[in-house]
């Protein structure tokens, strides 16, 4: 069952430079227990739809439930049920991340020694507790998301709502996060998270929607997406760029489609019909014309070329593209 | 298509053993002695803020105590004291321009969207604020008067009447605590409402009886000076201090009744920016 939906959802703002549609007829469903990743370029009204679901802003029009209670008529019932976590961190800097969870038990009013029994109990959890009575303003970027989820956490939610959780994290830090949510789903959370990062929804989301100009332009999987935009890529990369037309002329001869070089010259690639076969030629064929290789690979389209295809403009983060091995 | 065609409630299943049933009083007082006490933290670790708070006054007390302290007579009375309950006004006035900045400060900085997102009260977050800023304007104002008795100030009529003095400086002070408070809501930037108020205010004290008589003043400047609330605060605290020395007040309303004016004055600011910074908090949201 639809433990989040919404229909209809729509919410414009009006400004000197005329009127901007943030939602224009938005609708989303979210089944119980899985991780639906919105995903698109920014302004597309990823936030906005977080907003209206987590109460924080009303819709001009539309309707949306979360866990069956009505997100416009009974706000403070479908805060009760809730965690959310923002774009940028929403802890208080000048309190230590103990007194930041301890502040938000109070508000959910669990009084104040299961607060502090809380606060204990998410500190270890999320490896805080050393840190714990340090204030916020010290904390590092990864340290300040893991106490911005705790405090989202601290009413055991049944849905969370993630605001593009590692926006700004370096690597190893998203890594954990990434764990620390894929354990609460595993509990049984369901989660909405927004994302700039494509591989963050490939690695996290059972379902991605995404999302341009106000509406769902797609909907599926990582792989259905990925499947509306074809098949498998080969690529290779030169040593010498002088070789560029030789290899050229090797992937025109195997591919389906033109041939993309990058603005070095040294990596091209063409889209094929059966992978595995085609790079066995492409591989033959550029040995005997006797062409040195720094790489070459197999690749299945991204979800930067699912966004590509869909809204006709580049992610604005432009991700590493993910070379397959080809086995 | 799904209308929401009953759903069963489970959804209170969800979460912790759920809180005793309690009085939506003592949940909403719950909720903002938590504000108040997160806002309080801010104060106790970051003590620069009191510092600012009574910098500027400690400053106007030993400049004009010191030097022109022996150039303005005050009939009756010695300038020094005339000039405390000014010094008291001020302190108590730019002190509450602290609840507007540090509104717009929170919802710049996503504190009031975690707010939103939790089953409190909507209010608490500005009770929270407004009483914690109350706080302090007390401390300030307690150094101050250390400072007052320092280069000589004192009160003359009795404890009594020195304690309603306090208490109507800091009555004052928390109503127009809730004018600043809708400001920083609807501006939303800390540092335009620092410069504004201080735009506003500093000419605003300066053309009352805070610093000099005002009968000294312009024609036009001492009509203005005579009305300026200002005046009147700084009016009822100098007389319930015994400061005014012996030169007759103003005839204008607020002057010959400066405790019923600032009184009615600050329970007016109550009644209408309580409720109205309460409505804007609940439409504003950072975006």
């Amino acid at each position: 069952m639809a433990i989040i939906e919404a229909h209809d959802l729509r919410k414009t703002y009006h400004s000197r430079s005329g009127d901007v549609h943030a939602l224009a007829g938005l609708s989303l469903t979210v089944p119980e227990g899985t991780v639906k990743g919105l995903l698109g370029p920014n302004g597309a009204g990823k936030t906005t739809t977080v907003k209206v679901l987590n109460t924080l802003l009303r819709p001009d029009s539309g309707t949306a439930t979360v866990a069956g209670v009505d997100v416009l008529h009974d706000p403070e019932g479908v805060r009760r049920v809730i965690g959310a976590s923002g774009q940028y961190a929403a802890v208080d800097e000048h309190l230590t991340g103990r007194e930041n969870l301890e502040m938000v038990g109070r508000l959910y009013h669990l009084g104040g020694s299961r607060s502090r029994e809380r606060a204990k109990e998410l500190l270890e959890q999320f490896d805080l507790t050393g840190a714990g009575d340090r204030p916020v303003k010290g904390f590092s970027g990864g340290m300040r998301r893991r106490i911005d989820l705790a405090c989202a956490l601290v009413n055991n939610p049944q849905i969370l709502f993630l605001d593009e959780p590692t926006t700004g994290l370096d690597p190893r830090s998203r890594l954990g996060l990434w764990d620390v949510i894929k354990d609460l789903v595993a509990q049984g959370t369901t989660v909405l998270l927004t994302t700039q990062y494509l591989e963050e929804a490939d690695y996290l989301a059972d379902d991605i929607s995404v999302i341009d100009h106000g509406t769902v332009i797609a909907e599926g999987t990582a792989d259905e997406l990925k499947a509306q935009v074809g098949g498998h890529r080969v690529v290779v990369t030169l040593v010498d760029s002088a070789d560029a037309d030789a290899a050229r002329a090797v992937l025109e001869r195997h591919g389906t489609d033109d041939v993309q070089q990058d603005t070095g010259g040294r990596t091209l690639s063409v889209p094929v019909t059966e992978g595995p076969g085609a790079l066995q030629h492409v591989l033959a064929d550029l040995a005997s014309a006797d062409v040195r290789l720094h790489d070459a690979g197999m690749r299945r389209p991204t979800l930067d070329d699912v966004f590509l295809r869909l809204t006709g403009r580049e992610q604005a983060d432009d991700t590493a593209s993910e070379l397959e091995e080809s086995a | 298509m799904s209308t929401d065609t009953a759903p069963p409630r489970s959804t209170e299943a969800a979460g912790s053993p759920g809180p005793v049933p309690v009085s939506p009083l003592s949940l909403w007082a719950g909720d903002v002695a938590t504000v108040t006490w997160r806002n309080l933290i801010k104060f106790r670790r970051n003590p620069e803020i009191l510092l600012f708070a009574v910098l500027q006054p400690i400053m106007f007390v030993l400049l004009f105590s010191q030097v022109y302290g022996g150039s303005i007579q005050i009939e009756g009375g010695n300038y020094t004291d005339y000039l405390m309950a000014g010094i008291f006004g001020q302190t108590v006035l730019f002190g509450s321009t602290f609840s507007g900045y540090q509104m717009a400060q929170d919802l710049k900085e996503g504190m009031i969207d975690r707010f939103r997102t939790l089953p409190m009260h909507d209010s608490a977050v500005l009770f929270g604020r407004t009483n914690a800023d109350l706080v302090l304007n007390g401390v300030s104002v307690v150094i101050m008067m250390i400072s007052g008795a320092v280069v000589g100030w004192r009160f003359h009529e009795g404890w009594l009447s020195f304690l309603a003095g306090v208490g109507i400086l800091l009555l004052f002070s928390y109503a127009f605590s809730w004018v600043m408070a809708l400001l920083g809501i609807i501006v939303r930037t800390p540092e335009v409402i620092n410069n504004a108020s201080f735009m506003i205010l500093f000419p605003l004290t300066f053309i009352s009886n805070a610093f000099v008589q005002t009968d000294n003043l312009p024609r036009a400047l001492e009509v203005f000076a005579n009305w300026n609330p200002i005046s009147a605060l700084v009016q009822a605290v100098r007389e319930l201090f015994g400061n005014t020395g012996a030169a007759p007040t103003p005839d204008t309303f607020p002057m010959q009744n400066p405790i019923l004016t600032t009184v009615a004055m600050s329970l007016l600011m109550l009644a209408v920016f309580v409720p109205l910074a309460v409505n804007r908090f609940r439409q504003a949201s950072s975006r």
